[in-house]
């Protein structure tokens, strides 16, 4: 950028904008903008930035419950979880990163979400993560595998936050473009909770953390664009992380969030000190007067345009109290990070940028908020699917169980859970595949958190609104399986361009089905991230969008930890079925994996049934009288019964269905609403549950080391595990 | 027993250790940042886990030069009880204070699992509520644990009982080629050794994150509750 540039509607188009956009711009400024300028609007601007394609839409969806303290619209949502704590949570994606710079990509995915989450003044304590791969066969997934999993590893176990839980799907229509979707939770006292609203005009604004460089310049602009066979020439745009500084920062910011001295902190993720510093004026109504001579920098001879579009990484901005900056300022040393003053809150009303004694950029902030473009694109809605014709099983159903648990989507994840610290913290109850969600307590009370990640991309892609529904009765049900209270849930709405209405039509139904289920679930939405243009241009030009993958981040509460439950069968219990079986095998695992046939409608969603069979089971919970509880999902009754055997060792003998449905569909079904429960008498619990409304009946009775099915045929818990093994090995150590 | 644990930046897992040790002694430990060099009135000295320094150069290598690591080394030097866990015993290696290396993992993977452990020595403050031969259950999670050291040192450890825990399976069979029981490849299946005097020790899995049922077990409890025996005052 040293030569001059000529700022015009051309370069407006490189810079993302369309012609109507930079009309705007042009309107707003009143004359033709600075370089800068520019690069400021097109960054705040962009889809990833201003929502353009998705805030109509986002607006629709529930967000309020009486224990939501903060919903979207700060850093991350907050939660009431009692006795004065908060949670605050979210999910954020780095796809776009992740296919170009697999562990830089995913590992500053992770710092991004951190930053989310620490800056509103919680200390993380606990990441997940939402992953969709392409097919095993294809010779590039494992590389995005393998780089991916070691940068969220990398990351998340130097910072020394435990990786909990999480999901994997492997799908060929995420061949040139995975989804990386990383949550943070982390825990506040309700009366420390910090806001990104600047105020006070005079009051210093201050930048600490890492140096500035010229990495990720138009991160947010290449996120908002679909990839073409030169996404790999963009690598320079993915920035890189540096997990150990981030600790430092998480330390420094805490340290000084118990003090006084914070008015107003935001990280700069996106479009770096810009959408920092816009934001935070924007929210208090103020003016901000930046110089960037004073912005700590590591690379010689930058310009304001880079300064302000650099996405380099571990960086924060505060307002302080005038008096408390020395204060602040020690803070910082004792932490060796950096920190300088560079600017202070006017009452302008306008973002002023200076360098090198020159104004680079000067823009009213209101109408760079209030302008901003929102698209109500045209939509598609999308065609229900046909229903499932009659299919028949082409092996025994032992053959077939061995096959779907060692299968790409059920298979165990113990290889990538191996790579993550999960323990770290000490306060994590249960560990990835131990229950439902994972369990982490909160020291020094009984309170525990109960967290998951869901999404069934096939049903999403087959009819969006009834795969938005389940993704969020998934991620409820999983909660509750463990005995706790849904509480809320962040979204990362992955889809693909929304300039094309079959996509635009994707998106509106899935938010449709999600909105109903929060409604119906009373699980409100309190943060979330969109991520659009998740495309590959092929070669010959077309474009393949990935399936529609609203991923749900959900969050529950356990009043008292010590009544939480895993999945792992318990000895000498009679095993319960809860929900009805209808035996729906359209869109499901055993379809795809046994048949080869991606087919069908989804299973259907009955809200209110969901909310029923859950109110019961986490009441019985509550009340001791399940011993063990696992979600029906991918799969059906008969996976879940063997990963409950496979989790604890303990086996199990099934009962005959006897129901009048075809084998296969009974056990391999994936209706929704139902639970694999250890109980210690059936015969009462079921009565009691006839009493609420809540189908249930005998499926078998635990005990010896063998799953035995009903016509006798006996597989143990050690070949079960072997086959469910040995995909991950065999994928990525060959 | 008044214990300290040493916070350097990177360490990651003072507070695991805070709650193990609050959990024998009753009180909280004193959290020593790396730039004091007091250690007056102190029994036991704690390295924790963590990424010192983010791991950048060797692990360890670079905390093994902050200033209190002067006042550890004078603490060990009057016989002071010094416990050192994961990056804590890379720091340990790197202070020469305890002999040895820690490599890369065998399979070049950070690892986090449970692992056994089989106790060599008995009667030793970290080790003095096992007997010799019992196994226990810990959590590990490392990319540098590999532990190594020249022919001489071995034989030295091994010789005079400063082995204090070997990776095991669950039956407490030894095996160092085996890597679903001794995971990261440390020659003769060594997880944990001793100083010369039995005073410093140094392992990598984290028997601190194992000291609650609510966590999944007590099995590392033992080792807190033997240095609490050993250094009551």
């Amino acid at each position: 950028m040293n030569k001059p540039v000529t700022v015009d509607e051309s370069l407006a188009r490189e810079f993302g904008l369309t012609g109507e956009e930079y009309g705007r711009v042009l309107s707003i400024m009143g004359r033709t903008p600075s370089l800068t300028e520019l690069g400021v609007f097109s960054v705040m601007w962009s889809e990833h930035c201003s929502y353009k394609s998705s805030r109509k839409w986002l607006r629709g969806l529930p967000t309020k419950a009486p224990w939501v303290i903060h919903g979207p619209g700060e850093n991350a949502g907050v939660v009431d979880i009692g006795q004065g704590y908060a949670a605050i949570f979210k999910m954020e994606s780095h796809n776009h990163p992740s296919f170009i710079e697999p562990y830089q990509g995913a590992a500053t995915g992770v710092g991004g979400i951190l930053r989310d989450v620490f800056t509103m003044g919680a200390r993380p304590v606990a990441n997940l993560n939402a992953l969709r791969f392409g097919s095993p066969e294809n010779p590039v997934t494992r590389r995005i595998v393998d780089g991916v999993v070691r940068g969220i590893g990398g990351y998340g176990n130097c910072v020394g936050v435990p990786t909990v839980g999480g999901e994997i799907n492997f799908h060929p229509a995420y061949d040139g473009n995975p989804l990386v979707n990383a949550m943070t939770v982390g825990i506040a006292r309700q009366d420390r909770i910090f806001l990104s609203a600047a105020a006070g005009v005079g009051n210093p604004v201050v930048y600490v953390g890492s140096r500035t460089g010229r990495d990720g310049i138009h991160g947010a602009t290449m996120s908002s664009a679909e990839f073409d066979e030169d996404a790999l020439s963009k690598r320079p745009t993915v920035q890189v992380g540096d997990p150990f500084i981030e600790k430092l920062l998480i330390e420094a910011c805490l340290e000084l969030m118990a003090t006084d001295a914070i008015v107003a902190i935001q990280d700069m993720g996106a479009a770096g000190l810009t959408s920092s510093a816009v934001e935070m004026a924007g929210k208090g109504g103020v003016g901000i007067e930046l110089n960037l001579d004073a912005v700590p920098q590591r690379e010689p001879n930058m310009t304001a345009y880079e300064m302000m579009l650099s996405e380099s990484q571990e960086r924060m901005l505060m307002v302080l109290r005038p008096d408390r900056t020395e204060l602040a300022r020690k803070i910082f040393e004792k932490w060796e990070l950096d920190f300088a003053i560079i600017g202070h809150l006017t009452e302008t009303g306008h973002i002023v940028i200076k360098h090198k004694g020159q104004l680079e950029a000067d823009i009213p902030l209101e109408p760079l908020a209030d302008e901003a473009p929102v698209y109500d694109r045209p939509s598609i809605a999308p065609t229900k699917p046909e229903e499932l014709g009659s299919v028949h099983a082409p092996l025994s159903l032992d053959a077939m169980l061995l096959q779907l648990v060692a299968s790409p989507d059920l298979a165990s994840r113990a290889w990538v859970w191996n790579q993550y610290d999960s323990t770290v913290g000490g306060q994590t109850v249960r560990r990835p595949g131990a229950a439902d969600a994972a369990i982490v307590k909160i020291d020094d009370t009984q309170i525990a958190l109960a967290l998951t990640t869901d999404c069934t991309p096939r049903y999403c892609q087959a009819d969006p609104r009834t795969g938005g529904a389940q993704a969020v009765a998934e991620a409820w049900r999983n909660i509750t399986a463990t005995g706790a209270r849904p509480l809320a849930v962040t979204d990362n709405l992955n889809f693909g361009n929304p300039e094309k209405p079959e996509i635009m039509g994707q998106f509106i139904a899935a938010l449709e089905g999600m909105g109903e289920a929060c409604k119906v679930l009373d699980f409100p939405i309190v943060s979330g991230n969109v991520s659009l243009y998740n495309e590959t241009r092929m070669p010959d030009g077309s474009t393949q969008a990935i399936l529609p993958t609203p991923a749900i981040g959900g969050l529950g509460v356990l009043e008292d930890v010590s009544k939480a439950v895993g999945l792992g069968m318990q000895a000498d219990s009679d095993l319960v079925l809860i929900g009805a079986t209808k035996g729906q095998l359209g869109q499901s695992i055993w379809l795809r994996e046994i048949l080869g046939r991606e087919e069908g409608a989804p299973p259907a969603v009955d809200l209110a049934a969901e909310k029923r069979n859950g109110d019961f089971v986490r009441a019985e919970i509550k009340a001791g009288q399940i011993s063990a509880c696992h979600d029906i999902a991918d799969g059906g009754i008969l996976v879940a019964a063997a990963e409950m055997v496979m989790a604890s060792g303990t086996g199990c003998e099934l009962e005959s269905p006897d129901s009048g449905i075809r084998p296969e569909a009974f056990w391999f079904g994936e209706d929704q609403a139902r639970y694999l429960v250890c109980v210690a008498d059936a015969a009462s619990f079921c009565a009691k549950a006839a009493q609420a409304g809540v189908p249930a009946r005998l499926m078998g009775r635990s005990g010896g080391n063998d799953l035995i099915l009903p016509s006798g045929v006996t597989i143990s818990a050690a070949r079960l595990k072997s086959a469910h093994e040995s995909f991950f090995p065999a994928l990525m150590d060959q | 027993m008044k214990a300290a644990i040493v916070v350097f930046p990177g360490t990651n897992r003072e507070r695991d250790m805070a709650i193990a040790l609050r959990r024998v002694t009753g009180q909280a430990p004193r959290m020593i940042w790396h730039h004091e060099t007091d250690l007056s009135g102190i029994d036991l000295v704690v390295l924790p886990g963590g990424f010192s320094y983010g791991d950048y150069l060797r692990c360890g290598a670079m905390a093994a030069h902050s200033p209190i690591m002067g006042a550890v080394r004078d603490f060990a030097a009057k016989g002071g009880h010094i416990l050192g866990v994961c990056n804590g015993f890379q720091i340990l290696t790197e202070s020469n204070l305890l002999p040895g290396a820690l490599l890369r993992n065998a399979d070049l993977r950070f690892l986090s699992q449970d692992c056994h452990l089989r106790v060599e020595v008995e009667g030793t403050p970290f080790t003095r509520r096992w007997k010799k031969g019992d196994i226990f259950r810990t959590p590990l999670a490392h990319g540098d644990g590999n532990y190594t050291a020249d022919a001489q040192t071995l034989a030295a450890l091994e010789g005079e009982g400063r082995v204090a825990f070997r990776y095991a399976d669950v039956k407490g069979r030894v095996q160092a080629d085996d890597r679903a029981s001794n995971p990261n490849g440390s020659v003769n299946s060594i997880a944990g050794i001793l100083s010369e005097n039995k005073r410093i020790c140094g392992m990598m899995p984290h028997p601190e994150d194992l000291v609650d049922p609510l966590m999944g077990g007590e099995d590392g409890l033992p080792l807190f509750e033997g240095l609490v025996e050993a250094l009551v005052r």
